[in-house]
């Protein structure tokens, strides 16, 4: 369409030098009676950790960007500064769309309720309407498998089925922006050549896509641009896959850190 | 104001489902369900008929139907309290996974102690007839006070569950609070026998909401039925507001770092 022409210039996320701090050591664990009196004899203490440290970059209409990095980089936490589930510390989260966010797929379901329950519940979570999820529900029970398990109770099925459960429902979404945290590996071999189908037809219709990805070969095939994140620092960002998770094997491989990025 | 009310439309699929799921999970796994609802007030109803009508009961005309009114409000008062102060925590595996307003946790628990609530004043009506008093037109204005503790109780919850995740002894100080409060909140004797240190019972909020619903039904201090005085309305607002405002200023400052604690 030609008036989204003009919008592609603007990027549709971006992230100006965002940091995400957490808060550890005693405050966590201890109760009201600790609190007040390590507050009295001044022995509290606060450390903090910041998981994401000036994390800047742009992404426009119809990219791919991976996210890649050990684990404990800050991915998952820059994630959730980009969905709106964390409120970065310092820095700013802009955003030009809707944004769907499928992060830890199988979590935040309640295993008492059955499985229809929890579509639907579900379904609501992510901002459908009803009529939507009315007439979609019977599509991701199929996408599923889940036909012969719709009234058991959800903690009856086996992790493969909630994910796969968690998978059709959130691959409904039609989001503008998409961010995928290891999702692309859910269920048996049969139900992943499925969903990846499904993964590829969404970011084939225009959506911009943010892979968090373990998987090198997955970014390298799919992405065309990508950051770097290492202990919460943007290593680097930029559209050179090929060098870049060259460069990534290499660290993997012998752990140091490469200056000339 | 108008940022939450935009909000909540787009979310009203999201909140019937949880009222839903609030109100179904409730009743998991037990024979009689909903029912219990109607059964635990009538229970508490009927043992506090039995022990207190000896002591307190003889000199007062519809004893019964005053115990029922500060069992009712009472009833709704600690059902969504508790409710309410455990709503984040509860739902924290799904707000840390999905961007969803927080506070429509809290709402939803609210609504379903509210529904349940309806059950039991359904059943109050019925008592009120079978003991002979007179329903008058009067009875309307008993939506005041309800929806004043409505308000009231979304206030506490938004402060008891802000506090319960940064201090889960909460739970048990609010426990121990209730007990006492309950005690003083006049559920089964009458407070004028104190004389002028009825004025202090007036400190706490319940004990004002369930004046207000005797002086509507049966009438206080040996009046007929009839409405409360002003400055009675501008009390029971007032805690209302009160509470509602100081739980909603909590809530704003601490909405984003609730992810950390839990």
């Amino acid at each position: 369409m030609e008036e989204n022409n003009c919008r592609c210039e603007a990027p549709i996320l971006s992230l100006d030098h965002v940091s995400v701090r957490y808060m550890t050591g005693d405050f966590k664990e201890i109760g009201i009676k600790e609190f007040l009196l390590r507050k009295l004899t001044r022995n509290y203490h606060v450390n903090e950790f910041w998981a994401d440290r000036d994390v800047h970059f742009s992404i426009y209409r119809g990219d791919m960007l991976g996210i890649i990095g050990t684990n404990g980089a800050g991915k998952s936490t820059l994630l959730k500064a980009i969905s709106g589930i964390m409120v970065p510390t310092t820095g700013k989260v802009t955003c030009n769309g809707k944004i769907a966010a499928l992060l830890e797929l199988g979590s935040g379901f309640d295993g008492e309720m059955t499985v229809r329950e929890n579509t639907y519940l579900r379904g609501a979570m992510l901002g459908y309407t009803k009529k939507f999820m009315d007439d979609t529900y019977e599509d991701i029970i199929r996408f599923a498998e889940l036909e012969d398990f719709q009234d058991r109770p959800f903690k009856h099925l086996s992790s493969g089925m909630k994910s796969r459960l968690a998978f059709s429902i959130a691959s409904l979404v039609n989001p503008d922006i998409l961010i995928l945290d290891e999702v692309l590996s859910v269920g048996d071999g049969a139900f992943r050549k499925k969903s990846e189908a499904k993964m590829k037809s969404i970011i084939g219709g225009g959506a911009t896509t943010i892979l968090v990805s373990h998987s090198i070969a997955q970014v390298r095939s799919m992405c065309n641009k990508i950051l770097w994140l290492d202990h919460g620092k943007q290593v680097v960002f930029g559209d050179n896959v090929k060098k870049i998770c060259d460069v990534y094997e290499k660290f993997l491989a012998d752990k140091v850190l490469p200056t000339d990025l | 104001m108008k940022g939450i009310a935009q909000t909540f439309r787009q979310h009203r699929f999201l909140f019937t489902e949880l009222v839903k799921r609030d109100f179904k999970k409730k009743y998991k796994r037990t024979y009689l369900g909903m029912l219990w609802s109607l059964l635990s007030p009538l229970m508490t109803l009927f043992v506090m008929r039995v022990v207190f009508t000896q002591f307190f009961g003889r000199s007062m005309e519809h004893y019964t139907i005053y115990l029922f009114c500060g069992n009712i409000v009472w009833a709704y008062f600690s059902d969504a309290t508790n409710g309410g102060m455990s709503s984040l925590m509860d739902n924290a595996g799904i707000f840390s996974k999905i961007n969803v307003p927080k506070y429509l946790f809290l709402f939803s628990r609210n609504v379903s102690s509210l529904i349940n609530f309806a059950l039991t004043f359904a059943v109050f009506l019925i008592f009120c007839v079978i003991d002979g008093v007179a329903i008058t037109p009067l009875f309307f204005a008993l939506i005041i006070p309800i929806l004043c503790l409505m308000i009231f109780n979304i206030g506490m919850g938004l402060i008891l569950s802000a506090m319960f995740i940064f201090f889960r002894d909460v739970q048990y100080l609010w426990g121990v609070f209730l007990t006492l409060l309950m005690y003083l909140s006049a559920i089964f004797y009458d407070p004028a026998q104190f004389g002028g240190m009825e004025k202090l019972f007036l400190l706490n909020p319940v004990y004002v909401y369930i004046k207000y619903f005797r002086s509507v039904v049966i009438g206080v201090g040996g009046n007929i039925p009839m409405l409360p005085s002003i400055q009675y309305h501008l009390l029971a607002v007032g805690y209302a507001v009160a509470a509602f405002l100081i739980g909603f200023l909590i809530y704003r400052k601490m909405n984003h770092k609730f992810l950390y604690y839990v």
